[in-house]
C-alpha cells in the first residue's frame, strides 16, 4: 500500500528507497504545514485570546458556581481544577472539528487542488493540516495554563505530567482535526458544515468526561461515553494534571488517542480529495 | 518532442460526462492554448493531467508519464496554478513562496536560490513582506506563477491566469510567462476562454465545447480552415453559438468570488 501510495514500483530495494522516500515526503510536509501554521499565528494571534474566552467562562462560570459540588468533580476538593482538563480538551475539539471550514474554505480559493497537485502524499496533507490544528490547541492551552497558574487553581506543576497532557491533547487535536476534514469531504457548502460540526461536537462533548464522570451518567450513556475518544483524551490529562482518575488507566489512553489519530488519518487522506469534486 | 498527450479522454461525472473523447498533444517549449466557454470541460482535463481526477478512459501522458499510473513522477515535474487564486492570504508574498518549495520538494540547500530566481522571473522583489490579502490582482498571479516555478516544472498548466485581472495585469502575466518559456523552455498549457488573449499568445490551440473538441492547431489555421478572422468567429462557427452562453450558476459564482477577491 505504501509502494502504491508513494508511486514506487515493486522491488526490494526500490521498494526500500521508496518508503524511507515516502516517509521523508510525509515529515517535510506536514513540518511544511505546520511552520506556516505558526507564521499565521504570530501575524495574528488575536484569535488565540478570542478563543480562550469560551473555556474561561466554562471554568469561572460554569466551575465556580458548581465550586463545591463533589458529586460532579468525582469527589476531588476543587470542581474547577477538576473541570481544566476537560475545558482544555473542549477548546480544543472546537479548534479541531471546525478545522473543517478551513479545508472548504481552501477548496473554493483553489489552495487544495494546488497542494494536491504536489508531490506531497495525501496522508502529508492531512497530517499537515492535523499539526496545524494541534499547534493552535497547544498555543490555546499556554494561555489556559497561564490563566491557571494565575488564579492560584491547583494543578500538578510537574513538566513530565504537563508533557503528557499536551501529548495527549496533541494526539485528540490531531485525531479530531482529520475527522473534520473527512466530514469536510462529504458536504459542498461552509453553512452545511457549520450545522454538521455542531451535531458532532456537541454529543461528542457532553458524552465525555469533560464535565462530569463518568459514574454520575446513565448506562446508556457511559456506553456512549465509553466509545468516545474524548472521554480518554480528558481522562488522562486529568490523570496527569490532579492526579485524580475514574477508572480506567494512563497507559490506554494514550494508546486510545494514537489509534484515534491513525484511524481518523487514513480515512481522511482517502477522503480528503473527494473536497475538490 | 511531446510533452504532453491526451488520447481519447473520457471523464464522466455519473451521468454527466465532463469531457467525451478529447484528444491532442502539445509540443515542448510551446504556449498551448485549450479553449471554451465556462463548462466546456477545460479545467476537468486539466485537473486530470495534474492527476486531480482519473479519467473514466482514455489515456494521458505528461512528459511521459502517465497521469494515472504514474502520478507522483507527474506530479514532480509539473507546476500547477488554478483558476481561483491559491496563494494563502495570512502569509506574505516571501512565506508563501517558503512553503511551496517545501511541499513541492525543493531541496532546503538550493530552496533560497530558487526563491531568488523566481522572484526575479516574476518581478516580486516590491512586495515580498506584505500579507498575501493586500496584493493586487497582478500581484497574487504573478505570485502564484512564482511559486509553481519553484520545482522548476518541465510543464506549467495554468487554468485561466488572466481571468479578474485588469488589462495592464493581463499584459504583465503575459509578459512574465513569455519570459520564461523563452528562457526556461517551460511548456505552458493555458485554458481561457478569452478568444483574443489565446490570438495573440498561443502558438497553437485546441478548441472544447460540450467535452468534445471542436478544433485546433494555430491560431492562423483555424482562422483559415473556417475562412473567419478571428478565433472567436472559429468558436461560432464550429459550435454554432457565442462564446459567452457556456457555465452554469456554480461557474458563475465561482468567477464572481474570484473577480472579487482579484479586486
Amino acid at each position: 500500500m505504501l509502494e502504491q501510495a508513494a508511486g514506487f514500483p515493486a522491488g526490494s530495494a526500490d521498494t526500500a528507497r521508496g518508503v524511507v522516500a515516502y516517509f521523508a515526503r510525509l515529515r517535510d510536509g506536514a513540518a511544511a504545514m505546520g511552520w506556516a501554521e505558526i507564521r499565521k499565528l504570530r501575524h495574528d494571534n488575536v484569535d488565540i485570546f478570542t478563543r480562550s474566552v469560551q473555556p474561561l467562562l466554562w471554568l469561572f462560570i460554569f466551575g465556580t458556581a458548581l465550586r463545591k459540588n463533589r458529586a460532579l468533580s468525582g469527589g476531588f476538593h476543587d470542581y474547577r481544577a477538576y473541570l481544566a482538563p476537560g475545558v482544555m480538551a473542549q477548546a480544543a475539539l472546537f479548534i479541531a472539528i471546525f478545522f473543517g471550514l478551513a479545508v472548504i474554505w481552501e477548496r473554493d480559493v483553489g489552495q487544495l487542488q494546488r497542494l494536491l497537485a504536489t508531490p506531497l502524499p495525501r496522508l502529508a496533507i492531512v497530517l499537515g493540516k492535523a499539526t496545524g490544528a494541534a499547534i493552535r490547541a497547544l498555543a490555546q492551552a499556554a494561555v489556559l495554563f497561564a490563566v491557571l497558574a494565575a488564579t492560584g487553581i491547583a494543578i500538578r506543576w510537574n513538566a513530565l505530567d504537563i508533557l503528557g497532557a499536551l501529548v495527549l491533547l496533541v494526539l485528540g487535536t490531531a485525531g479530531f482535526a482529520c475527522l473534520s476534514m473527512i466530514l469536510a469531504s462529504l458536504v459542498r457548502t461552509r453553512e452545511r458544515f457549520m450545522g454538521i460540526g455542531q451535531l458532532v461536537m456537541m454529543p461528542l462533548f457532553f458524552a465525555s468526561s469533560a464535565l462530569y464522570p463518568l459514574s454520575i451518567m446513565p448506562g446508556w450513556l457511559r456506553i456512549v461515553a465509553r466509545v468516545n475518544p474524548l472521554t480518554y483524551e480528558v481522562h488522562g490529562m486529568r490523570q496527569l494534571l490532579i492526579g485524580i482518575s475514574t477508572g480506567g488507566t494512563l497507559w490506554l489512553d494514550f494508546l486510545v488517542g494514537a489509534f484515534f489519530l491513525t484511524a481518523m488519518a487514513t480515512i481522511a487522506a482517502k477522503a480528503y480529495p473527494r473536497a475538490i469534486l | 518532442m511531446t510533452a504532453v498527450l491526451v488520447d481519447d479522454l473520457v471523464v464522466r461525472f455519473g451521468e454527466i460526462e465532463a469531457v467525451a473523447g478529447v484528444s491532442f498533444a502539445v509540443n515542448a517549449g510551446e504556449v498551448f492554448g485549450l479553449l471554451g466557454p465556462n463548462g466546456a470541460g477545460k479545467t476537468t482535463t486539466i485537473r486530470v493531467l495534474t492527476t486531480l481526477l482519473r479519467p473514466t478512459r482514455g489515456r494521458a501522458l505528461v512528459a511521459g508519464h502517465d497521469v494515472g499510473r504514474e502520478g507522483l513522477a507527474v506530479r514532480q515535474l509539473i507546476g500547477y496554478v488554478p483558476q481561483a487564486i491559491s496563494i494563502d492570504g495570512a502569509l506574505t508574498a516571501s512565506e508563501n513562496l517558503e512553503f511551496y518549495g517545501r511541499v513541492t520538494g525543493v531541496p532546503k540547500k538550493e530552496r533560497r536560490e530558487r526563491i531568488d530566481q523566481a522572484v526575479e522571473a516574476m518581478d516580486l522583489g516590491s512586495f515580498l513582506d506584505r500579507l498575501g490579502r493586500t496584493l493586487s490582482g497582478g500581484m497574487l498571479r504573478r505570485l502564484e506563477i512564482a511559486t509553481a516555478l519553484l520545482n522548476r516544472p518541465q510543464v506549467l498548466f495554468l487554468d485561466e491566469p488572466t481571468v479578474g485581472l485588469d488589462p495592464t495585469a493581463r499584459h504583465m502575466v503575459w509578459e512574465r510567462l513569455e519570459v520564461l518559456r523563452e528562457e526556461a523552455g517551460t511548456t505552458l498549457l493555458v485554458t481561457t476562454h478569452q478568444m483574443d488573449e489565446a490570438e495573440r499568445q498561443c502558438q497553437r490551440v485546441a478548441i472544447m465545447d460540450f467535452g468534445t473538441l471542436v478544433g485546433q492547431g494555430s491560431p492562423d489555421e483555424l482562422c483559415e480552415q473556417f475562412d473567419v478572422p478571428s478565433l472567436d468567429d472559429v468558436f461560432t462557427v464550429a459550435t454554432g453559438h457565442a462564446i459567452g452562453e457556456g457555465g452554469n450558476l456554480r461557474d458563475a459564482r465561482a468567477s464572481r468570488r474570484l473577480s472579487r477577491r482579484l479586486g
